[in-house]
């Protein structure tokens, strides 16, 4: 074959699914110790490609290449003997066996048919040392954080296969420093000269760690250009193929009078959960939730639409003392919530996307009014269309729409019930620039026309961009609330990094 | 492992503990009689857990156990005494029988992604319609292999006697166990239990180990069975209705999770013999229903289902909010 010094290449990669175009005429080259990242809107064919190179999907059209010789990759686990690993955005390990088990799956070393565990576990701990843990490879998967368990996906991975590591969207479970942790060691394996393949919503950590980035729109190549020469809004303007501006870090524009006060919260809290909070919510104002992981802001958020029952403080709804023990409550008195996992916590996979939109209405409706297909088709319809949810069709399941297209359902769903109060947590979270400023842009519209809002989020230039006043928890405390100047970054992350003598705005 | 341990312990000290108790009313029932005898008795019944243990550690069930028994029953007493065949012959036909029943039932629960719930029941329903199809009544089996079989045990101290099917129970829990914690047939097993996506996308043979996994357990069944036909000399159609319900019993009393994914063969011979211990102790009072052994058994698997939530919920691992 003609040119080498790509340890993997794509060329002239065509893929139809019916008759729809996913793929057209996509080149794709990976060379050797480089980190390459591939970017696109969520529908831009990323998911597809990597299919193809990992053997997933077979290519309608076009050549999979590796080391200079065109080849047929059955399934991954084929894939993996040309030496290409993948490592998924959930972690596909098991938790209930052994991390050495884990490591080793399928290639367990035997003696005469049997396991021979002393050696695997043996192995696993030279392995795991490589990538700078020191854990007992006999202990249960399951007990280590996200962030270990997906260095030993990697690891397996790279044991398994050895030349190309794709990553699909490995950081978006986890924290800042694991982000770190997880780059130093990719790029300790760049330096061994492997490939890697980075999929990622994040454009900071491309900057941070890619060389190159390929991007692709509409199952179109885009470009595949050397990041050194690229800047923040070129890569944008290149996935998105048209200028937009970027509302981060704006100043609020004017100083909105507040509306008449919606919630009080008082000395509400739940014991090993969330400390006792106060917290009052207006009409027509965003109230961003900023923190690091596991800072209690979900927790604070379970709390407030009762999907945990708080067992101290109380609540005033439109200033009348209630009760919110269970969601059922909360749903009554108008509020919604969009929550952080939407896979497992927010859409019902199986169901249309028709049906997502309305069941949060139907069940506010009761047992005795349901909708008849007609309305339902009405509200979806309706909603499917003011929220830009790119569907086929509302009647297909929605686990085949993008992250974006279903947080969108499901915002449309709450906002079916014509809710005052809505709880989003990370409602921007895993999904594409596109949606992503749909959302936010969403978000403002809800407050203009009266709505409360609590916003989650962990991207700060988010936070600020919405919020009328942020309120900051570390350690399951809510320990600042900023308003008017105080809210930017700088004093944002001040206010989570502080020990006790916090800023008090 | 530690988490999965715990649930085996407990099953081992309410064993201990109960005996004792049992021994303390009734000395006699410390004896190598008694024991002996918990062996034979509950060998067809730990034949068939062992199976239905690979079955629930793969995240399945198998409701045909009980009736793959019967059937098997009815065959080879149908084959020897009616047909004239050697029992050894007569066995491996029915070993072979049910094997390639098993595996159907395991083909259409991967291939056609049925529950496993669903497919064993309409084997479940076959095996035992068929055994009934055969015959109606119970086929007496007179062979002198069987004869000879019976009379093989080894004496021991104390009047106890090990017959050839108790021996048989405790062989097949000792290979069951090499292969589920030993082998990488095993580690499959408990993949698929953990996360069958997970599973298939690390490279396990998902289709092949379903297949196995129900061959085998009927397979066991099919041992059951013929220790059954060996243990009262005949087969009947309608011989261990809901077996496969206190093999599932001694399998989580044993400390295996019913959702798959952990648990050991050796818990599940504990849990054995602990239903064997209630059914003994009821026997030697003579005043109880041996009804109450079903309150016994609910009672227990309520205790440890109500223990298996408390260890795996409330000390589960990895929890997305611990960190940071």
């Amino acid at each position: 074959m003609a040119e080498t010094g790509y340890a993997l290449e794509a060329r002239g990669i065509v893929k139809i699914f019916g008759n729809h175009v996913a793929l057209d005429k996509v080149d794709f080259g990976l060379r050797p110790g480089e980190v390459h990242a591939l970017l696109g809107e969520n529908g831009a064919g990323k998911s597809t490609l990597i299919k193809i190179l990992t053997g997933a999907y077979q290519p309608t059209l076009g050549d999979v290449i590796v080391d200079g010789a065109p080849v047929t990759l059955n399934n991954p686990q084929h894939a993996q003997t040309y030496g290409i690993g993948t490592v998924y955005q959930e972690v596909n390990l098991l938790p209930n066996r052994s991390v050495a088990e884990n490591l080793y799956l399928g290639h367990q070393p035997t003696w005469f048919g049997f396991v021979d565990r002393r050696k695997m576990e043996r192995d696993a701990r030279t392995v795991l040392a490589r990538y700078g843990l020191d854990i007992d490879p006999s202990s249960e998967l399951g007990a280590h954080s996200v962030a270990v368990q997906q260095i030993v996906a990697i690891a397996r991975a790279v044991e398994l296969s050895g030349k190309v590591l794709i990553l699909d969207e490995p950081t978006a479970s986890l924290d800042r420093n694991e982000v770190e942790r997880l780059f130093d060691i990719i790029r300790d394996l760049k330096a061994q000269g492997l490939a890697v393949v980075f999929i990622t919503h994040f454009l900071d950590q491309v900057f941070a760690i890619a060389d190159r980035v390929t991007i692709l729109r509409n199952g179109k190549l885009i470009d595949t250009k050397s990041l050194d020469n690229l800047t923040r809004t070129d890569v944008v303007r290149l996935m998105l193929g048209k200028d937009i501006a970027f509302s981060g870090a704006t100043q609020l524009e004017e100083n909105r009078p507040l509306g008449e006060v919606l919630l009080d919260f008082k000395g509400y809290g739940k014991k090993r959960s969330v400390m006792p909070f106060n917290l009052t919510i207006h009409k027509g104002e965003v109230v961003g939730v900023a923190g690091l992981l596991g800072s209690g802001r979900t927790e604070m958020a379970r709390i407030m639409f009762g999907a945990d029952s708080a067992d101290e403080g109380t609540v005033s709804v439109a200033g009348k003392p209630t009760s919110i023990s269970k969601p059922t409550d909360a749903i009554a008195h108008g509020f919604g919530f969009c929550p952080e996992d939407r896979k497992a916590e927010g859409i019902f996979g199986d169901l249309s996307v028709r049906e997502n939109i309305v069941i949060a209405l139907q069940g506010k409706l009761g047992w005795f009014s349901a909708l008849t297909r007609d309305e339902q088709m009405e509200i979806a319809g309706r909603y499917g269309e003011s929220m830009d949810i790119r569907a086929a069709s509302l009647d297909m399941p929605i686990k085949l729409l993008s992250g974006g297209n279903q947080q969108k359902a499901i915002l449309s769903r709450w906002l079916a019930t014509d809710p005052t109060f809505l709880i989003l947590d990370e409602p921007t979270r895993g999904i594409d620039v596109g949606a992503h400023a749909e959302i936010v842009r969403t978000i403002n519209r809800l407050r203009d026309e009266g709505l409360a809002l609590v916003v989650i989020s962990s991207e700060l230039d988010e936070v600020v961009a919405y919020s009328s006043r942020i309120v900051v928890m570390r350690d399951r405390e809510l320990v600042a609330e900023l308003n008017g100047e105080n809210i930017n970054p700088g004093v944002i992350v001040q206010a989570i990094a502080n020990h006790k003598d916090g800023v008090q705005a | 492992m530690n988490r999965s341990l715990r649930p085996l312990v407990a099953t081992a000290l309410i064993f201990a503990i109960a005996y004792a108790l049992a021994v303390m009313q009734f000395p006699s029932m410390f004896s190598t009689r008694v024991l002996g005898n918990f062996l034979t008795d509950n060998a067809f019944l730990g034949i068939a857990a062992v199976g239905m243990t690979f079955v629930i550690l793969s995240g399945g069930i198998d409701l045909s156990v009980g009736a793959v028994i019967g059937f098997t029953g009815v065959l080879v007493a149908v084959l020897i005494s009616w047909l004239g065949l050697h029992p050894l012959l007569a066995f491996a036909i029915a070993i072979i029988v049910a094997g390639a029943f098993g595996a159907i039932m395991g083909l259409a629960i991967h291939y056609l992604q049925v529950p496993a719930f669903i497919v064993t029941l309409a084997g479940m329903f076959l095996a035992r319609g068929g055994a009934s199809v055969i015959t109606r009544d119970s086929v007496p089996i007179n062979h002198e292999f069987y004869a000879w079989i019976s009379d093989l045990t080894i004496r021991l101290s104390g009047g106890g006697r090990l017959s050839v099917i108790g021996l048989t129970m405790v062989a097949i829990f000792i290979i069951g166990a090499l292969l589920a914690h030993r082998t990488k047939f095993g580690s499959y097993v408990y993949a698929l239990g953990g996360n069958p996506v997970s599973a298939s996308l690390m490279g396990v043979p998902v289709a092949r180990t379903t297949v196995a996994i129900y061959a085998l357990s009927s397979i066991l069944a099919a041992i059951s069975g013929i220790v059954f036909s060996l243990y009262t000399s005949a087969g009947y159609p309608l011989a261990a209705v809901g077996v496969e319900l206190d093999a599932i019993s001694a399998v989580v009393i044993g400390g295996t999770l019913l959702t798959g994914g952990y648990g050991f063969v050796l818990g599940t011979f504990i849990g054995v013999m602990l239903l064997g211990l209630v059914q003994t102790y009821i026997i030697f009072d003579g005043t109880l229903s041996s009804w109450w052994t079903k309150i016994v058994i609910g009672i227990l698997l309520f205790l440890f289902i109500v223990l298996q939530r408390l260890i795996f919920v409330a000390s589960a691992p990895g929890e997305k909010t611990s960190k940071a």
